[in-house]
């Protein structure tokens, strides 16, 4: 258990590398957490996946911590700790040093245009999460109605989310998906 | 700026001076990120400006426009970037540890349950039962995002939005990919609007 092999130095590089690519926070993120945890290492199932982002939503907490999820089911309490660090430490310790910068140089004009040109593309990544999700959770018509009622119901109203998640639970439970 | 971020009345002259101590900054991001059920934004706009008043609403919106385009989970970039503006890093440190700590352990927790009962029947059509409402949760703040480009007719930017969701979300492209391209050719695109409205 050394080098590549060692599973904790695997997490820790995967994280780190999709952290850096994870413009618009953790919800754009998914569709390469996805890629890379379920197609090609292998790590979980597509259901697997599915309920590591269920019980993201249903913590507190920041919902980068489906990858404590992810850690986890790799290498137990030690995964969990080093999935987490490597998605949050390096990209915030970035964040530090380049407000640290701008700082000094006050009157930048770049940061309004930065963040103007990178808000479609993470709106289309978080798109496109919602649709891998669709296809990993949504494997029945009542399931998939539920979804949409979902999505409907937290846009028109400012119902606490917690609720909808609930009322998810329960059908589930109750076995109507 | 971000549209989401409302406007709080609260000046300049109403902010706090002292800074806070070490276990003051743990303890407040520990309180908000585990009130921040399905995200913490809203809460520690709530601690940062409205309760704590460490920061104006405005110095809170740049603070976060800077944690939103650059990359990894926004909140957790605020942080340590916010914390340090207090405290210097060790005052980051502990907001940063304040924020991720307590709910990694939870989280870890359920984890193990999860390794354990995960295949208990019930539990599974609970779970599958959350997951379906979760993305409707997911697809409803794409939705909500999506809503100034179509006010504003950004024709452009819908289309960026577009080529990013069918290359990663129906082509699955790996993510670096895709990116590097795109980045660059939607900086390009919104430098040439800028220059075509002046």
């Amino acid at each position: 258990m050394s080098g590549d092999d060692n599973p904790l130095f695997q997490l820790f590089w995967t994280f780190a590398l999709i952290s850096l690519f994870a413009i618009g926070g953790a919800n754009a993120a998914i569709p390469e957490l996805h890629r890379i945890a379920v197609d090609v290492r292998h790590w979980m199932t597509d259901k697997q996946f599915a309920d590591a982002f269920a019980i993201a939503q249903l913590s507190p907490g920041p919902n980068v911590l489906i990858v404590t999820l992810i850690g986890y089911s790799v290498a137990g309490v030690a995964g969990a700790a080093v999935a987490t660090i490597a998605m949050c430490g390096p990209t915030a310790a970035l964040a530090y040093f380049v407000s640290r910068w701008l700082s000094n140089a006050r009157a930048a004009r770049w940061p309004a245009v930065l963040q103007a040109s990178l808000v479609p593309l993470s709106i289309g990544l978080m798109a496109a999460s919602a649709l891998i999700l669709v296809q990993a959770s949504d494997r029945t018509w009542p399931a998939f109605v539920l979804t949409v009622m979902a999505a409907i119901v937290a846009s028109m109203t400012r119902l606490n989310p917690l609720w909808l998640l609930a009322a998810g639970g329960c059908l589930g439970f109750a076995g109507l998906l | 700026m971000p549209s989401e971020v409302a406007p709080v009345a609260c000046s300049a002259a109403d902010i706090v001076k002292d800074p806070p101590s070490l276990r003051t900054l743990f303890f407040a991001f520990a309180k908000m990120s585990l009130s921040g059920f399905g995200g913490v934004l809203v809460f520690a706009r709530r601690a940062i400006v409205e309760e704590h008043r460490w920061m104006t609403a405005e110095e809170f919106n740049e603070t976060f426009a800077l944690c939103h385009f650059l990359p990894g989970p926004n909140i957790v970039n605020l942080s340590l970037v916010f914390g340090s503006r207090l405290r210097g890093i060790v005052g980051g440190l502990a907001a940063f540890t304040g924020l991720l700590g307590p709910p990694m352990l939870l989280v870890t927790g359920l984890a193990a349950i999860y390794a354990h009962f995960g295949q208990v029947d019930a539990l599974r059509r609970a779970l599958a039962g959350v997951s379906c409402a979760a993305v409707g949760l997911l697809a409803s703040a794409v939705f909500r995002m999506m809503s100034p480009l179509l006010k504003k007719r950004d024709v452009l930017g819908l289309l960026v939005m577009l080529a990013v969701f069918a290359a990663i979300g129906l082509a699955r492209l790996p993510l670096p990919m895709v990116l590097l391209l795109a980045v660059p050719l939607s900086i390009a695109v919104t430098y040439a609007k800028l220059w075509w409205a002046r």
